[in-house]
């Protein structure tokens, strides 16, 4: 501290004058960049409506969203394939990841040995810092093959009866997808839920256990119903980062503008059909089309980011008042 | 004094033996030795750090869940030796029950499933409704809150908070009840209202009370032990700590000369 | 009825300790397939080539590297001020309505999906200019990277104690030197790690490249030109149906990783080395 106070500038000789303009040009500048963040969200929301406006007109918001086809080349512009495929694969994904995840986090924050948490946390902090092109990289030569292989005959076999595990077994499809986003999405996932765990009073888990309680009912009566709500914020912070997802989904999916009630079968995702197409887009109904798409994908993120922030926010004021 | 079939006032419920309780480096408890007797309150006072709440936290073995914690030496309840591998330490918190210095009730549950939470995990049998009513009133809390059994605990004052986690540990039937400053959160008003309700519970349970308020010490509780630097500085009837002390360190402690 | 208790916990035990393990599977496994596949093809070659056409020997992702190099800059150029700006004025003046506003439309930013970002560069720089380029892929990774490095420099700001501030100003120094001298100073350290941070996401970025920097079989510097990018590389090797330029892609993936990885150790270091009150 008496180090960095000896090397504090020391009063600048100059009129007051300048300094007060110092003050004001420094004030502006910080005002300004604040600034530039409302003004990059008004751009958004500006850019997106206008180049959507054009495919809303032509095509009619109804008819846009539950179309089933699209061929660009004959005009033919719906987006229910791509709302699907991204509701499909990012309710596959949290299915998944979702138990992995509170199982993982209770087993550290509450079971397993505390010298674990370190390098398990950086595991998972090394796990949300891939980038997603190696994800889809590898969900290509490595989850689809395996998918195709074992999981589902294994899923055929057992579960076939369901229309959801029938048809063709190619690998690359809703199943996949789904499977790369859930390994993408149970850092965050994780993350929350831990940080949730952690705001939980410890007297609350020693009423428990001092009544009598193991472990685990320690963890069903006093630990899950108080953080509840904290966890479905979590999992809706881990959806918008699955409905937004682009590379690893792209790779996987299949790309096919179509829909169909098995997982085995291949889709497409609404980032997924603006990466490939919106470079090579060949009218301007097209790209205006596709903005649409990323219209939708932009209101259902921020829909669902709202909610869970509220959800996690609730969670620690009702937790305050507990405490 | 009423005659009752009921134990005599110097039978021993639990028996501490050269007990030591670590956690981390720090050496809590060293060395203590106590008879905690049946039916009969127990204070334990001294001032904050002396080990009165880590002894306390060992009686039901809640002191081993810190990380690094560790204790040694033998409890007896009822002859049996709790620290030994045999007893199972879930088991013996239904026997051993405890309240908290903060009420703790479990927020998502109503007042009724509250009282029966561990009841419940216990797997006892015999009427729920039943055991929620006795248990309220025995906790003083029955007439506050018989009218509103579904409402969240949340609702409640401090006051009926910390009877509501008393009626919650009578439910699973304890043999042993510890109390770690149970008012230290409550008003004046509400305090005043526990240590009725200590005095009541007593006829049924052996209770062992943490304070740091000595009134409240002389006024709840039948034996008083004083403890200083993590050792039992002096153990005797309430009157006695209180007037008489034959240590030193106690007598500077009670007529509040430190501490 | 005891036993079963006792088994339950048991089964929840091991149930979540399994979850553990089932966590770090995709992680072992990626990490050993990008390293044992990536690591044969890893050449100076490899790092200092550019794409080869089909069949020819050798190719590598110099350029991508190059140019994911050049755009990670000029993003930097533009979101490091306004980011750590508004940073600043949110830690020090946020607390009014606009403050809330500012800091409410942040978050919002921060979880709009990276290919809705692309669009709006594609719409601000690729059609005003007419074509593809770096500066546009360069805008893409800006917006990306402002809203998490604003939220975060505002904690390490809040962080510096108050008592240095006032230090500072009970010395007559102007309150805009004492921001920017020793408040800033001060949180250097965790700022410059939210910048390693937002430097390694964009740097791993794709999907908004794919329509603003597009491609580039070449070696480019120009900003005003279309430009490879490593990320977006890897994705062309891997899609493609060639044997050679998958084990490409691996070694490229093997690269990107090493670069994100050196970045994300060098935030780490950053944080800690301020942490330990490394007053030089």
């Amino acid at each position: 501290m008496a180090a960095s106070l000896a090397r504090l500038p020391t009063a600048a000789p100059s009129p007051r004058r300048s300094r007060r303009a110092g003050d004001r040009l420094w004030s502006v500048g910080l005002v300004a960049a604040g600034g530039a963040i409302l003004l990059v969200a008004g751009l958004v929301i500006l850019v997106l409506g206008r180049a959507a406006a054009p495919a809303f007109h032509a095509l009619g918001v109804g008819r846009f969203l539950a179309g089933q086809d699209w061929d660009p080349v004959s005009g033919a512009f719906g987006a229910l394939p791509f709302i699907y495929g991204t509701l499909v694969t990012s309710a596959v994904a949290i299915l998944v990841a979702l138990p992995v995840a509170v199982g993982l986090s209770l087993f550290l924050a509450e079971m397993g040995p505390p010298r674990l948490r370190p390098p398990v946390a950086f595991a998972i902090e090394t796990l949300a810092s891939i980038p997603s092109v190696i994800y889809g990289l590898w969900g290509l030569f490595v989850l689809v093959p395996w998918v195709r292989t074992t999981v589902e005959p294994l899923l055929g076999r057992l579960l076939g009866w369901l229309p959801l595990f029938t048809g063709p077994r190619i690998g690359l499809g809703y199943l996949s997808a789904g499977l790369i986003l859930a390994v993408m999405i149970l850092p965050t996932i994780a993350a929350v839920t831990q940080e949730v765990l952690r705001s939980i009073p410890p007297a609350l888990k020693e009423g428990a256990l001092a009544l009598g309680a193991t472990r685990w009912e320690m963890i069903r009566i006093a630990v899950l119903p108080t953080a509840r709500a904290g966890i479905l914020g979590a999992t809706l912070l881990g959806l918008g980062r699955a409905l937004g997802e682009t590379m690893a989904v792209t790779m996987v999916i299949g790309n096919a503008p179509e829909i169909h009630a098995s997982l085995f079968a291949a889709g497409y995702s609404l980032p997924a059909v603006i990466a490939n197409e919106f470079a090579e887009a060949t009218s301007p109904l097209h790209l205006s089309a596709l903005a649409a798409l990323a219209l939708v994908l932009l209101g259902v993120t921020l829909v669902l980011n709202s909610a869970a922030r509220v959800l996690v926010l609730l969670t620690s004021r009702r937790l305050g008042e507990a405490s | 004094m009423s005659a009752a079939p009921q134990a005599s006032p110097t039978a021993t419920k639990i028996s501490v033996e050269r007990l030591d309780a670590w956690y981390g480096a720090t050496h809590a408890v060293r060395g203590v030795s106590l008879e905690i007797p049946d039916r009969a309150v127990t204070a334990l006072i001294g001032p904050s750090g002396c080990g009165k709440s880590t002894f306390l936290r060992c009686l039901n073995r809640m002191h081993e869940l810190l990380p690094s914690a560790r204790a040694e030496g033998r409890v007896l309840l009822d002859g049996e030796d709790l620290l030994s591998g045999e007893v199972d330490p879930v088991d013996l918190r239904r026997r051993v029950g405890m309240v908290f210095q903060r009420p703790n009730p479990f927020p998502t549950l109503s007042i009724r499933d509250n009282v029966i939470a561990g009841f419940k995990l216990n797997g006892m049998r015999g009427g729920r409704a039943e055991t929620v009513e006795r248990c309220l009133r025995q906790a003083a809390l029955w007439d506050e809150v018989k009218d509103r059994l579904g409402a969240s605990p949340l609702s409640l004052s401090g006051g009926q908070q910390q009877r509501l986690c008393i009626a919650r540990a009578l439910a699973v039937e304890p043999e042993v009840l510890l109390m770690d400053e149970p008012a230290s959160a409550l008003d004046p008003i509400a305090t005043a209202r526990l240590e009725e309700l200590i005095h009541e519970l007593k006829e049924r349970y052996t209770i062992v009370l943490v304070t740091h308020n000595l009134q409240q010490a002389a006024r709840t509780s039948d034996q008083t032990a004083f403890f200083y630097m993590g050792e039992l500085a002096e153990a005797g009837r309430t009157e006695q700590i209180f007037t008489n002390p034959r240590e030193r360190r106690t007598e500077d402690y009670v007529t509040g000369k430190f501490g | 009825m005891r036993l079963r208790r006792r088994l339950a916990d048991l089964a929840m035990t091991g149930l979540c300790a399994l979850a553990v393990g089932v966590a770090l599977v995709p992680l072992a496994s990626l990490l050993w397939l990008v390293v044992s596949r990536g690591l044969p093809g890893l050449t100076p070659a490899f790092l200092l080539g550019r794409p080869a056409p089909v069949g020819d020997p050798g190719g590598g992702v110099g350029n991508g590297i190059v140019g994911t190099f050049l755009m990670v800059g000029l993003a930097s150029l533009l979101a490091v001020p306004i980011g750590v700006g508004a940073g600043i004025f949110l830690a020090e003046e946020g607390d009014g309505p606009l403050g809330r506003a500012i800091r409410f439309v942040a978050e919002v930013l921060a979880c709009v999906p990276s290919i809705v970002l692309g669009i709006v560069a594609y719409a601000v720089v690729v059609i005003p200019m007419g074509h593809f380029s770096a500066i546009a892929g360069a805008v893409a990774m800006a917006l990306l990277m402002v809203p998490p490095l604003a939220r975060a420099t505002e904690e390490f700001v809040r962080l510096v104690p108050g008592t240095l501030r006032e230090a500072s100003l009970a010395l007559g120094v102007p309150a805009w030197r004492t921001s920017l001298r020793v408040v800033v100073r001060t949180a250097l350290g965790g700022i410059t790690t939210a910048m390693l941070l937002a430097v390694a996401r964009a740097a791993g970025e794709t999907a908004p490249l794919l329509f603003t920097s597009l491609n580039n079989q070449y070696w480019n510097l120009r900003p005003d030109l279309p430009t490879a990018s490593l990320t977006v590389q890897i994705f062309n090797f891997a899609i493609s149906p060639y044997e050679s330029w998958h084990a490409q892609a691996w070694s490229g993936a093997l690269a990107l990783l090493l670069l994100v990885g050196v970045l994300n150790l060098l935030a780490r270091f950053a944080a800690r080395d301020r942490l330990g009150g490394g007053s030089r």
